[in-house]
């Protein structure tokens, strides 16, 4: 109960917090300062942002489909905060030490597409509609090849419990014979959050703001929450079956070994954001299932291989 | 997939480059001279007023934002006898300068105007006078220009010959 409230505190701090982190990044990168305003290094916009999204207007347009526009935007923020249950964060710090660990965080992350999809259709609006369209495609693209990614990792450890992937890692880090898998695992994740540069179902230059056009207030700030814990997620999940979750020397405990790992990937998904275009819906499906797919089915085949061979 | 690399690498570089943003309030952006902003009338080196009410300050403006009413002093000298400039119209494009004879009204490098109350940017006279030359120092319209006015009668002028009695035969 006690890792289950820290869990989700910490997650619900981080969220907002990453939204000044990124601004600030950006900035870095884009040679400004970003916010620096409000309290020390800008730290309270964070504060503001919030206070501003609860006193917005809590709009529902009256063509929408009332229940599921509302019930849209806690599917992300739901999916996200239970795919955290089976993240083990340090040695015994897991809500739930699952033996389909892997599978679940998969059902999970993966039912998050549904808040882009019925929120743009529940918006009744043709550019949110055009980005759950899109929200669709790419779901179809990037879902078969990140599950196949992780099937790697799987016949290395033998386990499909995080806590059981991070002890065979001991010896050595997955990312190093693993490496296709992790490529494609983290580019599965960048389309599965659906952060640049693959946004394309909200691709603000084309669509208005895709699939959450029409959301105001704190149903538009569950969206944004969901994206940002979307981010972590995938940046942890990616640190726990690669990386070595909270291994690492002595001298750090391991919850900060994993927090360290984790930032970094964080870190990496705002400069992805900051130095890459948006590819089409039609180039991101032909760069999935033409090249990625194959890439992964051959990655696996070649893991398998090698560890029948080595077997034997 | 190279360039996506390089393209990843150029932007991580550029935390290491100096940031272009100028924090304003704390530190200010280096105008030119030739800057347009606020707009001044300005006064010879006598510390006569420029202006002569020709109006056409006000008939360049593009946004009608100057408004005039010449009027003569005992001299025989042209002055404004109200000078109005409605600084939330104008647009800064700096014609009236250019229309300007006299090098009275001039755009000088200041764009810190702002207000909470609209009116207060209708600026008068008084507003708009400064004690100096501005941008063309020395230079002082009557004692150039052929016109007589008080004290200074025709061919008094800087470079002007006293004038010919053309009914005269005698050179």
């Amino acid at each position: 109960m006690i890792i289950i409230g820290a869990v989700l505190g910490a997650l619900l701090t981080i969220a907002p917090g990453l939204i000044w982190l990124e601004r600030r990044m950006l900035a870095l990168w884009q040679d400004r300062y970003g916010p620096n305003r409000a309290g020390p290094f800008g730290l309270l916009v964070v504060l503001a942002d919030t206070i501003k999204l609860f006193f917005k207007e809590d709009w529902i347009p009256p063509f929408a489909d009332k229940f599921v526009f509302v019930i849209a935007p806690a599917i992300v923020a739901i999916t996200v905060l239970m795919s955290f249950v089976v993240v083990p964060f340090a040695p015994g710090i897991v809500v739930s030490d699952l033996n389909v660990g892997i599978l679940f965080f998969l059902a999970m992350s993966s039912m998050g597409a549904y808040s882009i999809i019925l929120g743009g259709w529940a918006s009744n609006n043709k550019y949110s509609l055009l980005g759950a369209m899109r929200g669709a495609a790419q779901l179809i693209s990037y879902e078969v090849f990140m599950g196949l990614s992780l099937m790697g990792v799987v016949l290395m450890s033998g386990s499909f419990s995080l806590n059981d992937i991070v002890e065979a890692q001991r010896g050595m880090w997955y990312v190093v014979p693993q490496f296709f898998g992790f490529l494609m695992f983290f580019i599965a994740g960048v389309a599965e959050t659906h952060r640049l540069p693959f946004d394309i179902p909200e691709a603000e230059s084309e669509l208005v703001a895709g699939f959450h056009s029409e959301y105001s207030g704190m149903k538009f700030g569950l969206f944004f929450v969901g994206e940002y814990l979307g981010i972590t997620l995938i940046s942890s999940v990616t640190v726990v079956l690669f990386f070595g979750g909270w291994l690492g020397p002595e001298f750090l405990p391991p919850v900060a070994w994993f927090a360290l790992k984790t930032f970094g990937f964080i870190i990496f998904f705002i400069l992805l954001r900051a130095s890459l275009p948006r590819p089409r819906y039609d180039q991101l499906m032909e760069f999935g299932w033409k090249i990625l797919f194959p890439l992964t089915l051959l990655n696996l085949v070649a893991t398998a291989t090698i560890l029948l061979w080595l077997e034997t | 997939m190279f360039s996506i690399v390089r393209s990843l690498w150029i932007t991580f570089l550029h935390m290491f480059h100096k940031r272009e943003t100028i924090q304003y309030p704390e530190e200010k952006v280096k105008l030119t001279t030739r800057w347009r902003g606020r707009i001044v009338l300005t006064r010879d080196p006598d510390m006569g007023e420029r202006c002569v009410g020709c109006y056409l300050c006000a008939a360049a403006c593009p946004v009608d934002c100057i408004s005039l009413q010449a009027t003569e002093d005992e001299n025989g000298r042209r002055y404004p006898a109200f000078f109005r400039i409605n600084f939330s119209r104008c647009i800064f494009c700096g014609y009236c300068e250019e229309a300007c004879p006299t090098y009275a009204i001039q755009l000088i490098p200041d764009f810190e105007m702002g207000e909470y109350n609209r009116q207060n940017l209708v600026y008068e006279k008084k507003d708009l006078l400064i004690d100096g030359q501005g941008k063309y120092a020395g230079y002082n319209y009557y004692k150039v220009a052929g016109m007589a006015i008080g004290g200074k009668d025709k061919g008094e002028a800087e470079n002007e010959n006293p004038p010919v009695d053309v009914k005269s035969l005698m050179p």
